[in-house]
């Protein structure tokens, strides 16, 4: 039997690997496709637990999460086009005029 | 057979939770952009399956459409633009951290498995009818989602839509080839 624990050891797996992607890869475009699969390991525990308890709020709050999704990956995306034009690569240590 | 029958679904589960995991573990190791993005694109769909299987055929959909539809595409776009081949292992940031990592893994490892085995002890209660009712209506699970969606979150949903406008306006900011030379303190021509 399936239940909402398999689909919450799933999203955390997906979220850990999404975090090591983002964490130890240092080119932009792993960095913001780990991002969306941070996302995608959330919607997942929404919807677990909107069929666990039976409310649909859940499943309104994975269409806000998709929606924001859309949303950084459009910036993300214009981001990493800024990027190569001015440096000519998506190497994350190439962006570092604020001394960061 | 009749084991294949009677557990459908978790086998249905575990084979797209397998198929889901090495999609992302793809994204994080693959070096070329186009394999990655592939790889982030079986994961998407893997986890619309996922989805189905707890009564979200909505949520599926839009899944579908705009992670595997839109964002892929935009993804695709941006790779082909930027004519970046080789992402490349590189130094790999806090790689003295890899014996702690790891250590942390297999501790998180046990308590995912453990919590496996209590949970699969725990009757799974479910909530698969309200999926599809409005009030005491059975209806469809488009239907359910838009009722709650528009009758209690109408707020939200006019915020996220200002959200996207912002978003819009950015992405056109960033993308202007003025900013990039501003960037580089370069002239910027009026």
């Amino acid at each position: 039997m399936i239940g909402a624990t398999h689909y919450v050891a799933l999203s955390l797996i997906l979220m850990c690997i999404g975090l090591v992607g983002v964490m130890v890869r240092r080119n932009f475009i792993t960095v913001l496709m780990s991002l969306e699969l941070m996302f995608n390991a959330v919607n997942l525990n929404l919807i677990a637990f909107s069929f666990r308890l039976g409310d649909l709020t859940g499943q309104v709050l994975a269409i806000f999460v998709i929606t924001i999704a859309a949303a950084e990956a459009a910036i993300g995306l214009g981001l990493i086009i800024a990027l190569v034009r001015l440096k000519d690569t998506v190497a994350l240590e190439e962006a570092d005029e604020m001394g960061g | 057979m009749e084991y294949l029958i009677a557990n459908f679904s978790a086998i249905l589960f575990y084979l797209v939770a397998v198929l889901a995991v090495a999609g992302a573990v793809g994204v994080v190791t693959l070096r070329s952009p186009v394999h990655a993005a592939v790889a982030l694109l079986e994961t998407f769909i893997m986890v619309a399956i996922l989805f189905v299987l707890r009564h979200a055929e909505f949520l599926a959909a839009v899944q579908v459409l705009v992670y595997a539809g839109g964002i892929m595409v935009l993804y695709l776009f941006v790779i082909m633009l930027v004519r970046i081949t080789d992402l490349g292992p590189g130094t790999v940031f806090l790689s003295g951290l890899a014996p702690l990592a790891i250590l942390g893994g297999v501790v998180l490892g046990c308590l995912i498995a453990i919590g496996i085995l209590l949970g699969s002890m725990a009757a799974g209660a479910s909530g698969a009818d309200a999926m599809t009712m409005i009030g005491g209506e059975t209806v469809g699970n488009t239907e359910a989602v838009g009722w709650v969606l528009y009758m209690k979150y109408l707020v939200p949903f006019e915020v996220v839509s200002v959200v996207l406008l912002v978003a819009m306006i950015g992405a056109i900011v960033f993308g202007r080839r003025d900013a990039a030379l501003a960037g580089a303190g370069e002239e910027v021509e009026p």
